[in-house]
């Protein structure tokens, strides 16, 4: 190990003598030694290279390549935007027809509303005249039932009372009397006179 | 040298900020293409990659490389938008090409064998001077002699508005040197220290240690590529609202 340390100072100890001698030999060679950095003579070759590089560059990127990049850039946008807008027109139309739904909805459930009133109206007219037609015709049999009763009752009067006379009169007759109708008569109403009542 | 296999290689820790010739070696005059011309183009190349191929769907739901396109372009966006107002919109591609730069030049830098085209001063000096000279231009075309009026802070008593005026000039002219040497020196920094720990691995007895340093060296270096990317971009973004807006 240290001798290999050894072996490795005693090339580096030849390496920089080399490299002074290079430098020195540079030196003389170039009559700057030192940073290649501060070698004047090669001046010249890097700004005349440089200033060409320079002109194509900016050709290349201001004739072609920013524009191109800012046109896609501002494609994007536009894309963005319209999107945006389109998706505010789509929200916008969905408003108004939530509103026109809501509307029809509205205006249906109102129609059926009136519908059902106009109907239950109608019915109940009917219904009204029905009930006063019935109220009537009700009324018309009762008065001519309450007619016939009174003619079954006055009939039946009239017959106990015909029946009554003949039977008195057959009584008056079978025990041996003289038939007076007209007295007959008389009693009998008399007698029927509060009984049929 | 150092070609024997084992021992330290310290000599990747300058020589991967070197600038060289693609094809031969010799001069390099300016038009050469170098390796920075190479890792220039591969930026290009990334950059249509990510934001021109990756958007070629024009997709609007993004699939994974669209989004990623997308992404960068909304945080610079954002940035520009936020720090230097609706009316910095129209330097946005300005800003947009300079992140785009330097995030691609950070992280293409740490490929392995990668050139950091973003370690360089050069390189980062002509950014930060562009942005220097743009923005005060645009300062005094836009607000005329009223873009003073950053120099000159109304909300201090009268009387140390002259030595604030000093300060802030100073401030004004000190920008693109930090704007620079910030990008360049964290850039620098990091590539150098993970070649340092990498030569350690030369030597069998440390390697271990110095592989876990190299690994965790290049996650921070990931996290530092991009930090630094959006704080040279924040910074430009700020510089241009005191151009928009110079009135404290």
């Amino acid at each position: 190990m240290i001798s290999l340390l050894q072996d490795a100072a005693t090339h580096a100890a030849e390496h920089i003598q080399d490299a002074g001698d290079a430098a020195a030999h540079g030196a003389e060679a170039a009559s700057s030694g030192g940073l290649p950095q501060l070698n004047i003579d090669a001046f010249p070759n890097q700004i005349f290279w440089l200033v060409i590089t320079l002109v194509v560059l900016y050709w290349v990127l201001s004739k072609i390549a920013l524009p191109r990049i800012a046109s896609v850039i501002s494609d994007r946008q536009g894309a963005i935007t319209g999107d945006l807008m389109a998706a505010e027109e789509f929200k916008q139309k969905s408003k108004e027809a939530e509103a026109a739904y809501d509307k029809a909805l509205a205006d249906a459930r109102s129609e059926a509303q009136k519908i059902v009133a106009a109907n239950r109206a109608e019915i109940q007219k009917e219904l009204d005249a029905a009930i006063a037609h019935a109220d009537a015709e009700i009324a018309a049999r009762t008065a001519e039932s309450e007619k016939r009763i009174r003619e079954i009752r006055d009939s039946a009067t009239a017959d106990a009372r015909e029946v009554a006379r003949d039977v008195t009169a057959e009584l008056v007759r079978s025990f041996g009397g003289n038939v007076d109708q007209a007295a007959v008569d008389q009693a009998v109403d008399n007698r029927m006179k509060g009984g049929l009542q | 040298m150092a070609t024997d296999g084992e021992g330290l290689h310290f000599d990747s820790v300058l020589s991967q900020f070197d600038v060289k010739p693609l094809f031969g070696a010799g001069e390099i005059s300016f038009y050469t293409p170098t390796n920075v011309t190479l890792w220039l183009f591969l930026i290009v190349v990334s950059t249509v990659a990510m934001l021109v191929v990756g958007t070629r769907g024009r997709a609007i739901v993004p699939n994974r490389s669209q989004s990623i396109a997308e992404l960068t372009y909304g945080v610079v966006h954002k940035m520009v938008e936020d720090i230097a107002g609706k009316e910095a919109l129209k330097y946005f591609p300005y800003i947009m090409t300079l992140f785009i730069f330097v995030l691609l030049a950070n992280f293409l830098g740490l490929l392995p064998m990668a050139f950091t085209v973003t370690s360089h001063i050069a390189v980062t000096a002509v950014l930060a001077f562009a942005v220097f000279f743009t923005v005060t231009a645009i300062g005094f075309i836009k607000n005329g002699v009223h873009f003073l009026d950053l120099f000159w802070v109304r909300s201090a008593p009268l009387a140390i508005r002259p030595v604030l005026a000093v300060i802030e000039v100073i401030s004004y002219f000190v920008r693109p040197v930090s704007h620079s040497i910030r990008l360049a020196g964290n850039m620098i920094a990091g590539h150098a220290v993970i070649k340092v720990f990498a030569a350690f691995a030369g030597i069998a007895a440390v390697a271990p240690v110095s592989i876990i340093a190299v690994v965790g060296m290049y996650a921070f270096e990931v996290l530092v590529a991009g930090i630094q990317a959006y704080v040279f971009t924040i910074l430009t973004c700020v510089y241009l609202k005191d151009a928009l807006h110079p009135s404290h």
